[in-house]
């Protein structure tokens, strides 16, 4: 009789139970605990891809605190977050909140402004970064310059590249936000707003008393998960900058592009590697405190 | 039970078979298959194919199995598979990667009884003997690219301009010829594209710094030596050219190859793989002479190219073979065979400076140049470009001086050279 035939039954749910549960374990420590700890070991050492890693202390840590470049990129990267996280929110929202009410062609409004999102990024950067040339090709300066309008330095710019580039961001991700703002309008009762229209209460205190906290649950997923998105930005920045990746004079380099950058051109791995561990604890650190401050008491 | 015991006499007699016919062949002649890796390109692909025919019909007996990577993946794999004992016997790299190859015993010295030294000192363009590490190659080329200048015949025609700029101070007054601004001042046609993410940063490294009569580098090749007189009046020169004359933006029509192949840029410098492009673009005249010449006549060009080389993998037969494939794709006939099919030059002057080259209009002015051109020694040629990158765009988005700019430039290579060289 075999190990297996001599358990109870209740063993051998719990041996199935596991069974089962080994399969995504085992994947996901192969493919994100694995590479995980490997990135934090690597970015003690130094490495550039094609021999042999040597340790390097803190050598990485040093390096990047002294680099003027990262603090650059740092700063980017929560312009990034501090901008389009409330930018895109608001806009969805009072999209969805508006088009909740609509009923003439819903269907297709509402998939007009998903469609974006289902847009490839490195497809939409391209032709976003078409619209933004000067004359004679940009389709923004040949209009500014058909009204004689001087034109404007969309992306050849340290104070205008990095919003030239957010927008497309933020309106790629619209149509993700506002669908998930309007299943959480609909999931609010009726009966709650026909209680307040009988009460006569006013349409700011519907909205700030009903609505907004009633919301909650959905604007905590949606700030987590767009912060998320925006710390971590790439596509749209590399695809729209890739003469001069996150130029000009690193105006527009968020962090994941600083690491591909050092990774992938100058192949220092370790360094690139120490970035990734501070992306991955500032990453933490923001959904954790966003978590904290958005929970409900 | 019975099936899969069936299954193992017949695996193993075919082995046994398999094995007979090896020894038997080997009796006969060592059968061997060598593998060669590269990356990507089509028409560098189609010349290895004709190259390996001919190679094997030369030499009865091996095989040369290939294998192409997009460019972005190649160096990984490279990097993971030797090691393994899997992967190329013959690779291909670029020049500039190779201080990492060697440090990472990637690949081996080619033996001097076969690439004696002194033969391939002389044969070879001077720039090869960057692959030379304690007296011995390490790699060697089949092809290399140099600079020219391109420019659109239809609007020197429409400019009234006969003959393509044969000096700076040419190049500028053409260039003012070819520029065409709407009513509102917009440029709409530039006389010379430009742009450090292209080839300028090459062209201003190797040909204007050297034409202002300075160098780039130390001799050593460890010093930033651009941060003089030179370098700042080859700057000047440089910046002046969008900032004064107004003949040129980096940013016009988002990539400088780009507006060449509209019809919307006089004048373009780039290197001889576009020619390939250039070739297919229909309603496009156009033709290429020679870098111009600096303020006291001085010639230069850039130079680069990719090497082959021999992996730490391949020993034995396997290391014979691949030495006397190495020895086939550096040849006359290999570098005429990629010439034809890529457009890339011989890298030997023999086969490059031929009369049918040096007169061809096309590739004759890139053939020229490489009489008097220079390698980079990059150590990270991305990072490096992205210096010179930046340097311009200070001076044209921040209002630096060309001075501190220049300086602020030079610094940041001496450290990118320092944590190479250290």
């Amino acid at each position: 009789m075999s190990f297996y035939d001599r358990l109870s039954v209740r063993q051998k749910q719990t041996v199935w139970a596991w069974g089962f549960l080994a399969i995504p374990i085992v994947f996901y420590v192969v493919v994100r605990f694995y590479p995980t700890a490997n990135a934090i070991v690597l970015s003690f050492q130094e490495w550039n891809l094609l021999g042999a890693r040597t340790w390097a202390g803190i050598d990485n840590y040093v390096t990047l605190f002294h680099d003027p470049v990262f603090w650059k990129v740092f700063r980017n990267t929560f312009v990034y977050l501090l901008i389009g996280t409330p930018v895109s929110l608001i806009l969805s929202f009072v999209i969805a909140y508006h088009l909740d009410k609509v009923r003439f062609l819903h269907g297709t409004i509402r998939a007009l402004y998903f469609l974006p999102f289902m847009t490839s990024a490195v497809a939409m950067a391209w032709v976003w970064r078409w619209f933004y040339q000067p004359v004679p090709i940009g389709l923004f300066n040949n209009f500014l310059a058909s009204f004689g309008i001087a034109q404007i330095e969309f992306l050849n710019s340290t104070t205008n590249a990095l919003p030239a580039v957010l927008a497309p961001a933020i309106w790629a991700g619209l149509g993700f936000q506002i669908i998930i703002f309007m299943a959480g309008l609909r999931a609010i009762p009726k009966t709650y707003y026909e209680a307040a229209h009988i009460d006569g209460v006013s349409g700011w205190t519907i909205m700030s008393e009903i609505t907004l906290p009633l919301l909650k649950p959905t604007i905590v997923f949606l700030v987590v998960f767009s912060s998320i998105g925006f710390l971590r930005i790439f596509d749209h920045v590399f695809n729209m900058t890739t003469n001069n990746p996150g130029g000009p004079l690193n105006s527009t380099k968020p962090l994941v592009l600083m690491i591909y950058d050092t990774a992938f051109n100058s192949f220092d791995m370790g360094y690139a590697a120490a970035q990734t561990v501070v992306l991955f604890v500032i990453l933490l650190i923001v959904s954790l405190l966003q978590l904290r401050l958005l929970r409900d008491r | 039970m019975i099936k899969s015991r069936r299954m193992f006499s017949v695996g193993a007699m075919a082995a046994v078979m398999g094995l007979g016919s090896t020894l038997l062949a080997g009796v006969a002649r060592a059968d061997v298959e060598i593998e060669y890796w590269q990356y990507f390109f089509e028409a560098r692909v189609t010349a290895m194919d004709t190259l390996i025919e001919n190679f094997e019909a030369a030499n009865p007996g091996i095989t040369v199995k290939t294998n192409q990577f997009p460019y972005a993946d190649y160096r990984t794999k490279v990097a993971a598979a030797i090691p393994a004992g899997e992967g190329p016997d013959v690779v291909q790299l670029f020049y500039g990667w190779l201080n990492d190859y060697v440090d990472a015993e990637l690949i081996q010295p080619l033996p001097t009884d076969a690439f004696p030294v002194e033969t391939i000192d002389e044969e070879f363009f001077p720039m090869v003997q960057a692959m030379k590490r304690d007296g011995q190659y390490m790699a060697l080329p089949t092809a290399v690219r140099s600079l020219a200048l391109f420019y659109n015949e239809r609007l020197f025609d429409k400019a009234g301009i006969e003959n393509p700029p044969a000096t700076l101070d040419e190049l500028v007054e053409v260039a003012k010829k070819l520029t065409v601004r709407d009513g509102a001042g917009n440029l709409t046609q530039v006389g010379l594209t430009s742009g450090m993410t292209a080839q300028d940063h090459h062209w201003w490294r190797e040909v204007l710094v050297r034409q202002f009569g300075g160098q780039p580098y130390s001799d050593d090749l460890k010093t930033v030596a651009y941060d003089s007189e030179a370098g700042r009046k080859a700057l000047a020169w440089y910046a002046a050219l969008d900032q004064e004359h107004g003949v040129t933006d980096s940013t016009f029509m988002d990539e400088p190859q780009a507006a060449f192949k509209a019809g919307r840029a006089g004048m373009h410098i780039d290197g001889s793989f576009r020619i390939g492009a250039l070739n297919d673009t229909r309603g496009l005249k156009w033709g290429v002479a020679e870098l111009p010449a600096g303020p006291d006549g001085t010639q230069s060009n850039y130079s680069s190219y990719w090497v082959n080389a021999v992996t730490s993998k391949a020993t034995d037969e396997k290391y014979d073979a691949a030495l006397k494939f190495m020895a086939y794709i550096t040849s006359d006939e290999a570098m005429q065979i990629w010439l034809d099919t890529v457009g890339e030059l011989p890298a030997k002057p023999s086969a490059a400076l031929t009369d049918k080259n040096q007169n061809d209009p096309v590739y004759g002015p890139f053939v020229k140049g490489l009489g008097y051109a220079q390698s980079t020694v990059f150590v990270d040629e991305s990072g490096q470009r992205q210096l010179m990158t930046d340097m311009v765009s200070r001076i044209e988005l921040e209002g630096q001086s060309i001075e501190d700019s220049l300086t602020e430039a030079a610094q940041a290579e001496q450290a990118i050279l320092d944590g190479f060289y250290q």
